[in-house]
């Protein structure tokens, strides 16, 4: 695979968030606000790019039955680097994010590139892989914050839109307009991609990033 | 200081770990299409959150916190919780058979499940007591599985009808989950009225 495709494969063919649904937690529950998404998507970018780099550097010495409690370690270490760079450089991002900072270890976007990406390639690819999925990652939040923004409060970055011409729809603010707007955007883009992206989401074994730690995809799958 | 009932009834209904704190989302998706499986990883996350909420708030409060060393928070629970889960599942093998048939499935998905840390840490951020934690941790389990076991009837009975393509599977899953939330959404204000 040659570089560029390894940068758009994450952002389009793979989104992480719209065609392979992985890391749904952070994708709805910040998006009540498009800076949100965007601070999030980086602060997950970051996360990935380092432990993709640091995963693909450690790949020989790891030894393979460990691997999973030793990617943990090194997600972990990076989480907690960017969530003190958080703290001190955007106190206020911190705030609003809250818990799903410390959460962004248990994402399953960045357990699950290490896995299948970075302890199979080389540093560069690996680094790339991270900075495609981290962009995809970031636009799908970036979409979905402004979505439920501009329906929710009538504004967008923060700038007035259309809360004095139409009254805002809280709902959209809210744990139901989450899942809703989601579940549209998902559809959309199973409607554009004609049925392409479904295969992918089924949530089927191989698609789940604990595949390799739960030895179930040989048995049978997990349900 | 909360009363005990208030914090299990508003971590099980009003603050319901999936339906409003978006915690957890991918084994509700994902476990979600039969009833017995839902139940299933309920159970086994139940106990997990029990466990690792019985030993993260120690040694958060014990030896983290003495030696100025909160910072290491994250990575330290997330260990202890996946040491755990392994702990737990070889326990199973080796003493509860019958047991690790009907759980063991569920134990390895659950070391990257947000809502087992997520609630670890929450115990810490709103200043509980090692009990108010305990409780708080069995009522998130609860709530976790109220929503899985309702929502795996609603999903059944989606299957079966005739929805757009677009719409089938995930999408049609995630605008149902949108309802149910809707219906989790009347319960606000219940607990307060209740217990006044």
């Amino acid at each position: 695979m040659n570089k560029r495709n390894i940068v758009f494969n994450g952002i389009i063919k793979e989104n992480p968030t719209l065609v392979l649904l992985l890391g749904t937690c952070p994708t709805l529950a910040v998006t009540t606000m498009a800076v949100n998404g965007i601070g999030m998507g980086f602060a997950t970018m970051m996360v990935l790019i380092c432990s993709n780099v640091a995963i693909a550097l450690l790949k020989n010495i790891i030894p393979d039955k460990v691997r999973i409690p030793g990617y943990i370690v090194v997600i972990a270490g990076f989480v907690t680097i960017v969530g003190f760079l958080l703290k001190a450089y955007a106190p206020s991002l911190d705030k609003s994010l809250g818990i799903f900072i410390p959460l962004i270890v248990v994402n399953c976007i960045i357990l699950g590139r290490a896995e299948m990406f970075a302890s199979k390639n080389s540093v560069l690819d690996a680094a790339l892989d991270g900075l495609g999925m981290g962009l995809g990652f970031t636009l799908a939040l970036f979409l979905m914050g402004s979505i439920r923004e501009l329906l929710g409060s009538g504004t967008w970055m923060g700038i007035v839109l259309t809360a004095k011409l139409i009254d805002p729809m809280t709902i959209f603010m809210l744990a139901p307009g989450g899942f809703f707007v989601f579940g549209c955007l998902v559809a959309l883009i199973n409607k554009l991609s004609k049925g392409r992206a479904i295969k992918k989401k089924e949530m089927g074994c191989s698609a789940c990033p604990s595949a390799g730690t739960c030895g179930q995809l040989k048995e049978g799958g997990c349900h | 200081m909360k009363e005990m009932p208030v914090i299990l009834m508003n971590v099980i209904l009003v603050d319901n770990f999936v339906l409003a704190k978006f915690l957890g989302i991918c084994p509700f998706l994902g476990v979600s299409k039969k009833l017995d499986s839902a139940v299933g990883m309920s159970v086994a996350v139940i106990f997990v959150m029990l466990i690792s909420t019985a030993v993260t708030y120690p040694i958060y409060m014990y030896l983290l916190v003495p030696h100025g060393l909160s910072y290491l928070q994250t990575i330290a629970f997330i260990l202890v919780i996946a040491a755990l889960v392994q702990l737990v599942e070889i326990i199973l093998k080796e003493y509860v058979p019958v047991l690790h048939r009907s759980l063991g499935v569920y134990l390895p998905l659950i070391t990257t499940n947000c809502s087992v840390l997520g609630v670890t840490l929450l115990n810490i951020d709103e200043g509980y007591t090692y009990s108010q934690s305990l409780v708080n941790a069995f009522g998130a389990g609860l709530g976790f599985m109220l929503a899985l076991v309702l929502f795996s009837g609603v999903r059944q009975r989606i299957e079966r009808n005739d929805i757009p393509a677009a719409f089938k599977g995930i999408p049609s899953t995630l605008i149902a989950a949108s309802v149910v939330s809707v219906s989790f959404m009347g319960f606000s204000g219940v607990v307060d009225g209740i217990f006044k």
